[in-house]
Protein backbone atom coordinates (compact mmCIF):
# COMPACT_ATOMS: atom_id res chain seq x y z
CA UNK A 1 0.00 0.00 0.00
CA UNK A 2 2.81 2.41 0.87
CA UNK A 3 4.26 2.19 -2.65
CA UNK A 4 0.83 2.90 -4.14
CA UNK A 5 0.35 5.92 -1.87
CA UNK A 6 3.93 7.03 -2.62
CA UNK A 7 3.05 7.00 -6.35
CA UNK A 8 -0.02 9.11 -5.58
CA UNK A 9 2.17 11.47 -3.52
CA UNK A 10 4.61 11.80 -6.44
CA UNK A 11 1.96 12.74 -9.03
CA UNK A 12 2.07 16.28 -10.40
CA UNK A 13 -1.43 16.84 -8.99
CA UNK A 14 -0.43 15.97 -5.41
CA UNK A 15 2.86 17.86 -5.71
CA UNK A 16 1.15 21.06 -6.83
CA UNK A 17 -1.24 20.94 -3.83
CA UNK A 18 1.69 20.27 -1.48
CA UNK A 19 3.89 23.01 -2.87
CA UNK A 20 1.26 25.73 -3.25
CA UNK A 21 0.71 28.10 -0.35
CA UNK A 22 -2.97 28.57 -1.16
CA UNK A 23 -4.25 25.32 -2.77
CA UNK A 24 -4.33 23.16 0.38
CA UNK A 25 -6.23 25.66 2.56
CA UNK A 26 -8.62 26.46 -0.31
CA UNK A 27 -9.45 22.79 -0.93
CA UNK A 28 -9.67 22.25 2.83
CA UNK A 29 -12.14 25.15 3.15
CA UNK A 30 -14.35 23.63 0.42
CA UNK A 31 -14.05 20.28 2.25
CA UNK A 32 -15.31 21.90 5.47
CA UNK A 33 -18.24 23.59 3.68
CA UNK A 34 -19.15 20.20 2.16
CA UNK A 35 -18.83 18.07 5.31
CA UNK A 36 -20.78 20.52 7.47
CA UNK A 37 -23.63 20.23 4.95
CA UNK A 38 -23.30 16.43 4.80
CA UNK A 39 -23.44 16.05 8.58
CA UNK A 40 -26.03 18.78 9.10
CA UNK A 41 -28.41 17.40 6.48
CA UNK A 42 -28.00 13.83 7.73
CA UNK A 43 -28.73 15.13 11.25
CA UNK A 44 -32.01 16.64 9.94
CA UNK A 45 -33.10 13.14 8.88
CA UNK A 46 -31.72 11.46 12.03
CA UNK A 47 -33.55 13.91 14.30
CA UNK A 48 -36.78 13.08 12.44
CA UNK A 49 -36.16 9.35 12.93
CA UNK A 50 -35.46 10.00 16.61
CA UNK A 51 -38.75 11.91 16.87
CA UNK A 52 -36.95 15.08 17.97
CA UNK A 53 -37.68 17.38 14.98
CA UNK A 54 -39.87 17.62 11.83
CA UNK A 55 -42.26 15.25 13.61
CA UNK A 56 -45.27 16.23 11.51
CA UNK A 57 -43.46 15.76 8.20
CA UNK A 58 -43.53 12.39 6.40
CA UNK A 59 -40.10 10.74 6.55
CA UNK A 60 -40.09 10.11 2.78
CA UNK A 61 -41.01 13.75 2.03
CA UNK A 62 -38.17 14.95 4.25
CA UNK A 63 -35.58 12.54 2.83
CA UNK A 64 -36.70 13.36 -0.72
CA UNK A 65 -35.92 17.00 -0.02
CA UNK A 66 -32.79 16.66 2.12
CA UNK A 67 -30.85 13.67 0.75
CA UNK A 68 -30.11 15.20 -2.70
CA UNK A 69 -28.33 18.01 -0.79
CA UNK A 70 -26.50 15.38 1.29
CA UNK A 71 -25.31 13.44 -1.77
CA UNK A 72 -24.19 16.53 -3.67
CA UNK A 73 -22.21 17.74 -0.66
CA UNK A 74 -20.84 14.22 -0.09
CA UNK A 75 -19.48 14.04 -3.65
CA UNK A 76 -17.72 17.39 -3.12
CA UNK A 77 -16.37 16.17 0.25
CA UNK A 78 -14.98 12.97 -1.32
CA UNK A 79 -13.31 14.78 -4.24
CA UNK A 80 -11.74 17.45 -2.01
CA UNK A 81 -10.87 14.80 0.60
CA UNK A 82 -9.03 12.71 -2.02
CA UNK A 83 -7.12 15.81 -3.15
CA UNK A 84 -6.07 16.60 0.44
CA UNK A 85 -5.12 12.95 1.00
CA UNK A 86 -3.00 12.80 -2.15
CA UNK A 87 -0.87 15.75 -1.02
CA UNK A 88 0.57 13.65 1.82
CA UNK A 89 -0.79 10.17 1.06
CA UNK A 90 1.68 7.92 2.89
CA UNK A 91 1.61 9.94 6.09
CA UNK A 92 -2.21 10.21 6.11
CA UNK A 93 -2.53 6.46 5.51
CA UNK A 94 -0.59 5.86 8.75
CA UNK A 95 -2.51 8.43 10.81
CA UNK A 96 -4.70 6.80 13.44
CA UNK A 97 -7.46 9.41 13.20
CA UNK A 98 -7.53 9.19 9.41
CA UNK A 99 -7.90 5.39 9.60
CA UNK A 100 -10.60 5.75 12.28
CA UNK A 101 -12.43 8.28 10.11
CA UNK A 102 -12.40 5.89 7.13
CA UNK A 103 -13.62 3.00 9.31
CA UNK A 104 -16.43 5.16 10.69
CA UNK A 105 -17.41 6.20 7.14
CA UNK A 106 -17.70 2.51 6.20
CA UNK A 107 -19.88 1.91 9.28
CA UNK A 108 -22.08 4.91 8.40
CA UNK A 109 -22.44 3.50 4.88
CA UNK A 110 -23.36 0.05 6.22
CA UNK A 111 -25.90 1.62 8.58
CA UNK A 112 -27.46 3.42 5.60
CA UNK A 113 -27.57 0.22 3.51
CA UNK A 114 -29.19 -1.75 6.34
CA UNK A 115 -31.70 1.08 6.86
CA UNK A 116 -32.51 1.34 3.16
CA UNK A 117 -32.94 -2.37 2.46
CA UNK A 118 -34.12 -3.82 5.78
CA UNK A 119 -35.15 -1.33 8.49
CA UNK A 120 -37.33 0.83 6.23
CA UNK A 121 -39.07 -2.00 4.36
CA UNK A 122 -42.34 -1.30 6.20
CA UNK A 123 -41.96 2.48 5.90
CA UNK A 124 -45.58 2.91 4.67
CA UNK A 125 -46.72 1.97 8.16
CA UNK A 126 -44.78 4.73 9.97
CA UNK A 127 -43.88 7.27 7.26
CA UNK A 128 -46.42 9.86 8.50
CA UNK A 129 -46.17 8.95 12.18
CA UNK A 130 -44.22 11.18 14.59
CA UNK A 131 -43.11 8.10 16.53
CA UNK A 132 -41.31 5.47 14.49
CA UNK A 133 -40.42 1.85 15.48
CA UNK A 134 -37.49 1.27 17.85
CA UNK A 135 -35.23 -0.15 15.14
CA UNK A 136 -35.68 2.97 13.03
CA UNK A 137 -34.88 5.21 16.00
CA UNK A 138 -31.79 3.12 16.64
CA UNK A 139 -30.65 3.62 13.04
CA UNK A 140 -31.05 7.39 13.50
CA UNK A 141 -29.10 7.38 16.77
CA UNK A 142 -26.36 5.24 15.27
CA UNK A 143 -26.05 7.50 12.21
CA UNK A 144 -25.92 10.71 14.27
CA UNK A 145 -23.25 9.27 16.59
CA UNK A 146 -21.12 8.00 13.69
CA UNK A 147 -21.19 11.32 11.80
CA UNK A 148 -20.31 13.31 14.92
CA UNK A 149 -17.36 10.95 15.45
CA UNK A 150 -16.35 11.38 11.78
CA UNK A 151 -16.16 15.17 12.21
CA UNK A 152 -14.19 14.84 15.46
CA UNK A 153 -11.69 12.43 13.83
CA UNK A 154 -11.34 14.80 10.88
CA UNK A 155 -10.38 17.67 13.15
CA UNK A 156 -7.87 15.50 15.05
CA UNK A 157 -6.21 14.46 11.77
CA UNK A 158 -5.19 18.08 11.30
CA UNK A 159 -3.88 18.20 14.83
CA UNK A 160 -1.79 15.06 14.62
CA UNK A 161 -0.41 15.69 11.11
CA UNK A 162 0.92 19.21 11.62
CA UNK A 163 0.69 22.27 13.82
CA UNK A 164 -2.77 23.20 12.50
CA UNK B 1 -3.93 49.29 25.31
CA UNK B 2 -3.83 48.38 21.63
CA UNK B 3 -4.85 45.03 20.14
CA UNK B 4 -1.28 43.74 20.07
CA UNK B 5 -0.68 44.55 23.74
CA UNK B 6 -4.09 43.14 24.65
CA UNK B 7 -3.45 39.80 22.95
CA UNK B 8 0.01 39.60 24.54
CA UNK B 9 -1.57 40.21 27.95
CA UNK B 10 -4.42 37.74 27.28
CA UNK B 11 -1.86 35.10 26.33
CA UNK B 12 -0.23 35.37 29.78
CA UNK B 13 -3.42 35.03 31.85
CA UNK B 14 -3.82 31.79 33.88
CA UNK B 15 -6.86 30.73 31.81
CA UNK B 16 -4.92 31.12 28.56
CA UNK B 17 -1.97 29.18 29.96
CA UNK B 18 -4.32 26.41 31.08
CA UNK B 19 -5.83 26.14 27.57
CA UNK B 20 -2.35 26.20 26.01
CA UNK B 21 -0.98 23.51 28.32
CA UNK B 22 -3.83 20.97 28.26
CA UNK B 23 -3.30 19.49 24.82
CA UNK B 24 -6.83 18.20 24.17
CA UNK B 25 -8.67 21.48 24.90
CA UNK B 26 -8.11 23.23 21.56
CA UNK B 27 -8.88 20.29 19.22
CA UNK B 28 -11.93 19.41 21.35
CA UNK B 29 -13.22 23.00 21.21
CA UNK B 30 -12.57 23.06 17.46
CA UNK B 31 -14.54 19.82 17.05
CA UNK B 32 -17.55 21.21 18.94
CA UNK B 33 -17.14 24.47 16.98
CA UNK B 34 -17.30 22.69 13.61
CA UNK B 35 -20.31 20.57 14.68
CA UNK B 36 -22.08 23.78 15.69
CA UNK B 37 -21.18 25.30 12.31
CA UNK B 38 -22.77 22.23 10.69
CA UNK B 39 -26.03 23.01 12.52
CA UNK B 40 -26.01 26.74 11.72
CA UNK B 41 -24.91 26.35 8.11
CA UNK B 42 -27.36 23.54 7.32
CA UNK B 43 -30.25 25.38 9.00
CA UNK B 44 -29.44 28.55 7.05
CA UNK B 45 -29.09 26.54 3.85
CA UNK B 46 -32.53 24.95 4.23
CA UNK B 47 -34.24 28.32 4.82
CA UNK B 48 -32.24 30.06 2.11
CA UNK B 49 -32.85 27.32 -0.50
CA UNK B 50 -36.59 27.62 0.21
CA UNK B 51 -36.46 31.40 -0.20
CA UNK B 52 -34.56 30.88 -3.47
CA UNK B 53 -37.26 28.44 -4.61
CA UNK B 54 -34.80 25.55 -4.93
CA UNK B 55 -36.67 23.32 -2.45
CA UNK B 56 -40.20 23.08 -1.00
CA UNK B 57 -42.07 25.33 -3.43
CA UNK B 58 -45.29 23.48 -2.51
CA UNK B 59 -44.88 24.47 1.16
CA UNK B 60 -45.05 27.91 2.82
CA UNK B 61 -41.74 29.67 3.56
CA UNK B 62 -42.90 29.89 7.19
CA UNK B 63 -42.68 26.09 7.50
CA UNK B 64 -38.93 26.33 6.82
CA UNK B 65 -38.47 29.39 9.02
CA UNK B 66 -40.15 27.76 12.03
CA UNK B 67 -38.36 24.42 11.53
CA UNK B 68 -34.81 25.72 10.98
CA UNK B 69 -34.31 29.34 12.13
CA UNK B 70 -34.75 28.60 15.88
CA UNK B 71 -31.66 26.35 15.68
CA UNK B 72 -29.42 29.18 14.48
CA UNK B 73 -29.43 31.63 17.40
CA UNK B 74 -28.77 29.23 20.33
CA UNK B 75 -26.13 27.42 18.28
CA UNK B 76 -24.42 30.77 17.64
CA UNK B 77 -24.02 31.02 21.43
CA UNK B 78 -22.19 27.65 21.37
CA UNK B 79 -19.98 29.02 18.58
CA UNK B 80 -19.31 32.17 20.58
CA UNK B 81 -18.33 30.17 23.68
CA UNK B 82 -16.10 27.62 21.92
CA UNK B 83 -14.66 30.39 19.75
CA UNK B 84 -13.86 32.43 22.87
CA UNK B 85 -11.92 29.50 24.37
CA UNK B 86 -9.93 29.23 21.12
CA UNK B 87 -9.18 32.99 21.17
CA UNK B 88 -8.13 32.97 24.85
CA UNK B 89 -5.89 29.96 24.16
CA UNK B 90 -4.24 31.51 21.09
CA UNK B 91 -4.93 35.27 21.19
CA UNK B 92 -1.98 36.32 19.03
CA UNK B 93 -2.91 33.84 16.30
CA UNK B 94 -6.53 35.00 16.14
CA UNK B 95 -7.29 38.57 17.23
CA UNK B 96 -4.71 40.22 14.97
CA UNK B 97 -5.30 37.78 12.11
CA UNK B 98 -6.92 39.41 9.04
CA UNK B 99 -8.82 36.15 8.34
CA UNK B 100 -10.29 36.28 11.86
CA UNK B 101 -11.16 39.97 11.56
CA UNK B 102 -12.87 39.40 8.20
CA UNK B 103 -14.69 36.40 9.69
CA UNK B 104 -16.12 38.58 12.49
CA UNK B 105 -17.24 41.21 9.96
CA UNK B 106 -18.94 38.58 7.79
CA UNK B 107 -20.53 37.06 10.92
CA UNK B 108 -22.11 40.39 11.86
CA UNK B 109 -23.42 40.77 8.30
CA UNK B 110 -24.79 37.19 8.30
CA UNK B 111 -26.58 37.82 11.59
CA UNK B 112 -28.07 41.05 10.22
CA UNK B 113 -29.28 39.41 7.00
CA UNK B 114 -30.74 36.44 8.92
CA UNK B 115 -32.50 38.88 11.25
CA UNK B 116 -33.87 40.87 8.28
CA UNK B 117 -35.21 37.65 6.78
CA UNK B 118 -36.71 36.43 10.05
CA UNK B 119 -38.21 39.58 11.57
CA UNK B 120 -41.10 40.32 9.15
CA UNK B 121 -42.20 36.67 9.38
CA UNK B 122 -42.78 37.12 13.11
CA UNK B 123 -45.66 39.50 12.39
CA UNK B 124 -46.88 37.83 9.21
CA UNK B 125 -45.65 34.29 8.44
CA UNK B 126 -46.56 34.73 4.75
CA UNK B 127 -44.79 38.12 4.51
CA UNK B 128 -42.24 37.09 1.85
CA UNK B 129 -44.86 35.42 -0.34
CA UNK B 130 -47.32 38.32 -0.68
CA UNK B 131 -45.80 39.96 -3.77
CA UNK B 132 -43.25 39.33 -6.50
CA UNK B 133 -41.10 42.14 -5.11
CA UNK B 134 -41.03 40.58 -1.67
CA UNK B 135 -40.21 37.16 -3.11
CA UNK B 136 -37.28 38.68 -4.99
CA UNK B 137 -36.10 40.55 -1.89
CA UNK B 138 -36.24 37.35 0.17
CA UNK B 139 -34.35 35.44 -2.52
CA UNK B 140 -31.65 38.13 -2.63
CA UNK B 141 -31.32 38.20 1.16
CA UNK B 142 -31.16 34.38 1.18
CA UNK B 143 -28.42 34.29 -1.46
CA UNK B 144 -26.38 36.93 0.39
CA UNK B 145 -26.81 35.05 3.68
CA UNK B 146 -25.71 31.75 2.13
CA UNK B 147 -22.61 33.32 0.57
CA UNK B 148 -21.78 35.02 3.88
CA UNK B 149 -21.84 31.68 5.73
CA UNK B 150 -19.59 30.10 3.09
CA UNK B 151 -17.24 33.08 3.47
CA UNK B 152 -17.27 32.65 7.26
CA UNK B 153 -16.28 28.97 6.94
CA UNK B 154 -13.47 29.86 4.50
CA UNK B 155 -12.13 32.58 6.82
CA UNK B 156 -12.31 30.21 9.79
CA UNK B 157 -10.11 27.65 8.06
CA UNK B 158 -7.70 30.31 6.76
CA UNK B 159 -6.99 31.59 10.30
CA UNK B 160 -4.72 28.54 10.63
CA UNK B 161 -2.72 29.47 7.51
CA UNK B 162 -2.20 33.21 7.89
CA UNK B 163 0.69 33.66 10.27
CA UNK B 164 0.62 36.74 12.47
CA UNK B 165 3.81 37.67 14.27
Amino acid sequence: MDSLFQKLYDTGFATSIRESATLFPTIESIHVVAITLVVGSIAVVDLRLLGLASRRRAVTRLTGEVLPITWLAFVVAVITGLALFSSNAVKYSHNTFFLAKMALLVLAGLNMIVFHFITSRDIQRWDESPAVPGGVRLAGAFSLTLWIAIIVCGRWIGFTMSAF
Amino acid sequence: MDLHAFSEWLGTTPLSLLIQNVSWVIPTMQSVHILAIAIVFTSATMVDLRMLGVIGRDRPTAAYATRYLPWIWPTLVVLLLTGSVLIIGEPARSLQNPAFQLKMLLLILAMVSTFLLQRPMGRDPAYWELSGGRKATAALLALITLLLWVGIIFCGRWIAYIVVD
